[in-house]
């Protein structure tokens, strides 16, 4: 563990001047797309990531309807500016692979068999692109999610951890994901106490892959209070709302 | 097929007769194919794959002018099953090929370094295809320990020769150059499980799979450090992580010794 305070351990600097566990700022806001049926941005660090559902609605086409519950589809697309070096609006590899393992994550926590028939889609976009942008992208997901009021088990809330220049660190930045040994994404069901997006690149001993694993977990925890605030502020305005109507009414 | 796989579970038993940490039988051919640099056929139970490996004169990326470059693509043939067809690759198709390339680059297997001819200019570029002929599940076990067998037992362009004449470069016959042995320095072994009724099974074949509420494939260098974790889909509590990278870990001991034992390969040394 990487807590003890002797000299030794405070020359360890992070590229962007983080403590080993410190997380990036971070801020969710929900409900910020007019026409989408649930949406929500997430900031961290220079991450900036949109997402929008749609849905539940009808499925086309019907041949791929199916019977006993609603179909998920998700879209994980980085933007041509997203990053210093223009990225191609196609889709790549890695984005088809990522949007499947968002799909997966998510639909651990949807209570899908609400609506037979029916598809949901989560498209996420990412405007700006800093490192741990699969994990990011899956917490802001769930806040739509939740946001356009689908049912769901648990929210799901992703974070990162790495090791860089021999140290295991919380929130992998862009420059540690380029530069680092390795790179562990997570994603969990905080209430349930599930994992639900695992992957690992790099090379880690199991000693320094469950310490890296235990700060991911801390991480998402942080994550999952400003998750809470951030639809608890939207609840709040929509009360506000309604009193506003019947104060009108009276 | 499916419900029968499910009940014999709950009898700690598997359809195939298997023990829950059995591999079924695992065969490694090296050299199966002559045209390429490198080959190997895998048969594990009855999934069927071939691997081939190819080299090309290629630039460097303009991020790492110092090191040669590894691409590994991976097809599920129309002949694999079923429902399989042919046409652009599947998400799934994609995500498996991503877990073999990341399980082969990030346990640092082949040294790129020693791709290089000329450093910013000139590099060996390096194919690892694979195809599935037959599918009965852990397509991802088959695929890299084929891709294993393949490095270790094949040989590639040398690129000192090549650099020693470049003037010809142009002219050179890839296919005439001397020769050497290609720069292994590990050898990785991905395990795959599937959790079923909470309950973890290795190799699970393409009925488990199909039943699994949860698959994931753990790789270990042969220093015993994880190198690529993929959780296919499910989820997983938090000490079932821990459950499987160690089942995962003893595994990979037991198939490293096998794969070592049929492509008659020693464990390079180093390593790291």
């Amino acid at each position: 563990m990487s807590d003890n305070n002797d000299g030794e351990e405070r020359v360890f600097v992070r590229p962007d001047g983080r403590k080993a566990d410190e997380m990036r700022p971070f801020k969710i806001r929900a409900h910020i797309l007019r026409n989408a049926d649930g949406s929500a941005e997430i900031r961290l660090g220079g991450n900036w990531i949109i997402v929008a559902v749609y849905g539940p609605k009808e499925h086309f086409p019907k041949f791929e309807i199916s019977q006993d519950r609603a179909i998920l589809n998700c879209r994980y697309h980085m933007n041509p500016y997203s990053t210093s070096e223009r990225k191609s609006p196609k889709p790549s590899r890695r984005e088809i692979e990522l949007s499947k393992v968002i799909r997966n994550a998510l639909e651990q926590a949807l209570i899908l068999d609400d609506f037979p028939e029916m598809s949901i889609d989560v498209f996420i976009e990412v405007a700006q692109a800093e490192g741990s942008t699969r994990v990011a992208s899956i917490t802001a997901a769930s806040v739509a999610l939740a946001d356009a009021g689908i049912p769901m088990r648990d929210m799901v809330v992703g974070c990162s951890a790495g090791k860089y220049n021999g140290h295991i660190i919380l929130d992998v930045g862009e420059i540690e994901d380029k530069e680092g040994e390795a790179d562990l994404p997570i994603a969990i069901m905080p209430n349930l106490r599930k994992v639900v997006l695992l992957q690992m690149d790099g090379k880690m001993t199991h000693e320094e892959f469950k310490e890296a694993f235990d700060l991911a977990l801390k991480g998402a925890m942080q994550l999952y209070e400003e998750q809470l605030a951030a639809l608890k502020k939207i609840l709040e305005s929509m009360s506000t709302l309604e009193e506003g109507v019947k104060s009108e009414e009276e | 097929m499916a419900n029968n796989v499910l009940k014999l579970i709950k009898e700690n038993k598997r359809i195939d007769g298997r023990g829950f940490l059995d591999y079924r039988n695992i065969v490694i051919e090296p050299n199966v194919i002559e045209k390429p640099y490198a080959s190997a056929r895998v048969m594990l139970g009855d999934t069927f794959i071939i691997v081939g490996i190819h080299f090309e004169i290629g630039t460097p990326f303009s991020d790492s002018p110092d090191k040669g470059i590894l691409i590994t693509e991976g097809e599920v043939l129309p002949t694999a099953s079923f429902g399989a067809e042919a046409g652009p690759p599947s998400e799934e198709e994609i995500e498996i090929s991503r877990v073999v390339d990341r399980s082969i680059r990030e346990s640092g297997v082949v040294d790129l370094s020693e791709l290089v001819i000329v450093p910013g200019e000139k590099v060996l570029k390096m194919f690892i295809d694979f195809n599935i002929f037959n599918d009965d599940g852990n397509i991802v076990d088959a695929a890299v320990l084929g891709a294993v067998a393949a490095l270790l037992t094949g040989k590639m362009p040398d690129p000192k020769y090549i650099a020693e004449h470049i003037d010809e470069v142009d002219k050179m016959n890839l296919k005439d150059v001397p020769r050497v042995p290609i720069p292994v320095r590990d050898v990785p072994i991905a395990t795959t499980l599937a959790l079923i009724k909470d309950k973890f099974i290795v190799d699970p074949n393409y009925v488990e799979e199909s039943v699994a509420d949860a698959l994931i494939t753990i790789t270990h260098t042969m220093n015993d450090e994880i190198c690529a974790v993929q959780l296919y889909h499910g989820g997983l509590g938090y000490e079932q992580v821990f459950e499987a990278l160690n089942i995962s870990l003893n595994k990979s001991k037991e198939i490293r010794n096998i794969l070592l034992n049929q492509t008659k390969a020693e464990l390079p040394s180093g390593g790291g």
